[in-house]
């Protein structure tokens, strides 16, 4: 936990090369509500996207400058970059189906 | 930085506050807004929220030197800078140049999923990193409001409008929160209820088809401010709010006197005309030849070098210089030496309120000595008497403070003389002259007097008052056995008192001639008699002559005789 939620861009799992899907999350700094969301999404990431994902976190406290870029207003927000269009599920992600609705994903196992 | 207090300003207490730079705001306000505290402007849309917190950050940043940041809920930087550029503000150069920055936040609420427990810190530290980086001290939350729409949670956000506007306070910068009136609350979010520090409600009100913007101070803790609703402008300078209220009655006079234009009128104004500054009403029926006394006194003012403003409520400029030269008075060499503008509008045009600012605003800028209403009477369409007397009463007020002299025309619809109020001006006015037809013999005739002309013996005739090719001019009527006579009846009995004073001369001539030649005759008799005289005299002188004559030659004779008569008798008395 402590590894990803370092205050710079975070890749997990897939590393650079290409994937389905491209997120970004917003925090700032250590809330338990960050904390709680990227883990949230760790789980459903594992769940139904397996490697065909990557996880950007990104931290405003360090770089105010990026929340005009991707609108942000709300902490934590997590920002579907790709695939197009863009999509943001704001809160700590608690609710799965709401995440997974927001993020537009099918379930594999279903 | 207070601006120093006019004397309509309310005394700025020590209460620190940042001045908007919006013309008129920081007197009503005392200072301008809570330094250092969020203020919030609400008002229906239209009613000019956006542009007034534009010009808060743009004059700060122009007049002040205080960089700001304009939050944008609603509008595009884009469109933004678009939307006041008519308005000569340059907000592309003033980010050039770090004294202000705008943030467009965007709230696409069908992109956007919520999902549990969250915050606003994502916008915190937007804002906070906008105002760290030109060290802003002014800020703009416009709308506010619009994070409702985007966002479901109520509950997470009013907490977070509470954070916001504590976190602003601790920042240290003076804020503007707009929000859009509601349903009988100030807003429709109640922001009120944590913007405590100062309220500014803006108003947009259509009364008989004509609006009216209107501003009042809502609230202003900790300080003294004007209650009232102040009408404000918008056009191509900003916005204007005009404390026009005036509070007191404590201005300057002056006791020096200005020419009306008309040297028979200054006549009747002990010789030397109106007081500068004082107030004038001319009033008079239809074709009266009221707008001809005010453009005489217009042309008067430029004359002498003064500047003259001129407002027309009925007819454009180009038609009052053409009707002008008609009785020799070119207002149009006036305007294009300066010394005369004239701004012509409808009463329709806008609200009462509104025409006061513009008048206010004119004023202002031309900076004129004289100032003429031609008619106010037109500005009954637009508002009741009341509130035409109450507008009258505030432009009155104000210049006179100013030092400048105005005139009014009114036109009577009756040609009965309502004594009592004529717009309800009346009682406001310096001075009051009446201008009415008098109708009698089959004509009609204008006569003029003088109503009422405060501290000064002002004559209590009535004139004739005529315009003729060479101007206007007043006439005495002509008072005799007969009462008043004007026009024709008056030429009339002038004309037959000039044949009688003809025929009397004449008269007079004839008995002279009369008395010489008696005079002649009575000579020629005199000196006949004197001959007469002269001729008897001779013979009387004559005849005594002669008489003498006689006698000494008789004695002469006698003496002879006698002599002779002696020898004899020697020689008879010899011989005996």
């Amino acid at each position: 936990m402590a590894k990803e939620s370092k205050p710079t861009k975070d890749t997990t799992a897939a590393g650079a090369k290409d994937v389905k899907y491209e997120l970004r999350l917003y925090v700032a700094g250590k809330t338990p509500k960050s904390v709680l969301a990227l883990n949230n999404l760790k789980k459903y990431c594992e769940e139904y996207l397996k490697d065909d994902y990557r996880i950007e976190v990104i931290d405003l406290l360090v770089h105010p400058q990026l929340a005009e870029g991707d609108q942000i207003l709300a902490i934590p927000t997590l920002v579907r970059r790709v695939p197009v269009p863009v999509r943001k599920i704001i809160g700590d992600l608690s609710s799965k189906e709401k995440v997974l609705v927001g993020l537009d994903i099918r379930p594999i196992k279903a | 930085m207070p601006r120093k207090a006019s004397k309509t300003s309310f005394p700025v207490t020590t209460f620190p506050k940042t001045p908007t730079g919006i013309t008129g705001l920081d007197q009503i306000t005392g200072g301008g807004l809570p330094a250092g505290r969020p203020s919030l402007v609400c008002g229906a849309a239209g009613s000019g929220k956006t542009l007034f917190s534009i010009e808060f950050i743009v004059r700060g940043a122009i007049m002040y030197g205080e960089p700001g940041v304009f939050m944008a809920f609603e509008e595009k930087a884009a469109e933004l800078a678009l939307n006041v550029a008519s308005l000569g503000f340059d907000l592309k150069q003033l980010q050039k140049d770090g004294l202000l920055k705008v943030d467009h936040v965007e709230i696409d609420r069908s992109e956007i999923e919520e999902t549990g427990e969250y915050d606003l810190d994502g916008l915190f530290i937007r804002l906070g990193y906008a105002i760290d980086s030109i060290g802003a001290k002014r800020v703009v939350l416009d709308t506010l409001e619009n994070l409702f729409t985007g966002l479901n949670n109520q509950a997470i956000l009013r907490a977070e409008l509470r954070r916001l506007f504590t976190w602003l306070k601790d920042k240290g910068v003076t804020a503007i929160i707009t929000g859009e009136k509601g349903e009988g609350s100030l807003t429709r979010q109640g922001l009120e209820e944590y913007v405590s520090d100062c309220v500014i409600l803006l108003d947009h009100r259509v009364v008989n088809q004509i609006s009216t913007r209107l501003l009042r101070v809502v609230k202003y803790r900790g300080s003294v401010h004007g209650t009232n609703e102040y009408p404000f402008l918008i056009d191509e300078e900003g916005f204007s709010v005009l404390p026009v209220t005036s509070l007191l009655l404590d201005h300057e006079v002056s006791s020096e006197r200005v020419s009306s234009g008309v040297p028979a009128l200054d006549k009747l104004l002990e010789g030397r005309g109106f007081f500068r500054g004082s107030s004038v009403l001319v009033s008079g029926t239809a074709g009266t030849g009221k707008t001809s006394l005010a453009a005489y006194f217009a042309n008067e003012t430029c004359k002498r070098k003064e500047r003259c403003l001129y407002f027309a409520f009925e007819e454009s400029p180009q038609q009052i210089m053409r009707n002008m030269l008609s009785i020799g008075v070119d207002l149009k060499a006036q305007v294009n030496k300066g010394y005369l503008q004239m701004h012509a509008s409808r009463p329709t045009l806008n609200g009462l309120e509104m025409h006061l600012v513009a008048i206010h605003k004119k004023v202002k800028q031309f900076k004129p000595h004289a100032v003429i209403l031609d008619p106010i009477t037109n500005l009954v369409t637009v508002g009741t008497v009341g509130e035409v007397k109450s507008m009258l009463i505030r432009l009155i007020d104000f210049l006179q403070a100013e030092q400048i002299t105005v005139m009014f025309t009114a036109l009577s619809l009756n040609t009965i003389v309502n004594e009592q109020t004529d717009e309800g001006v009346s009682s406001l006015v310096d001075a009051w002259i009446l201008v009415r037809d008098i109708e009698s013999n089959g004509e009609r005739n204008r006569g003029m007097y003088i109503m009422k002309s405060r501290g000064m013996k002002h004559s209590n005739q009535v004139r004739e008052f005529v315009i003729t090719d060479e101007g206007l001019d007043l006439v005495d009527v002509y008072l005799g056995s007969e009462g008043v006579l004007i026009g024709s009846a008056r030429e009339t009995q002038q004309l037959s008192e000039a044949t009688g004073e003809v025929l009397r001369t004449h008269a007079i001539d004839r008995k002279d001639l009369e008395i010489s030649r008696k005079r002649k005759v009575l000579e020629s008799k005199i000196s006949s008699l004197q001959q007469e005289f002269e001729s008897i005299q001779d013979e009387l002188n004559r005849s005594s002559v002669e008489e003498e004559l006689r006698k000494n030659i008789m004695e002469k004779n006698r003496a002879q005789m006698m002599e002779k008569r002696q020898a004899k008798k020697e020689q008879h008395g010899k011989g005996k």
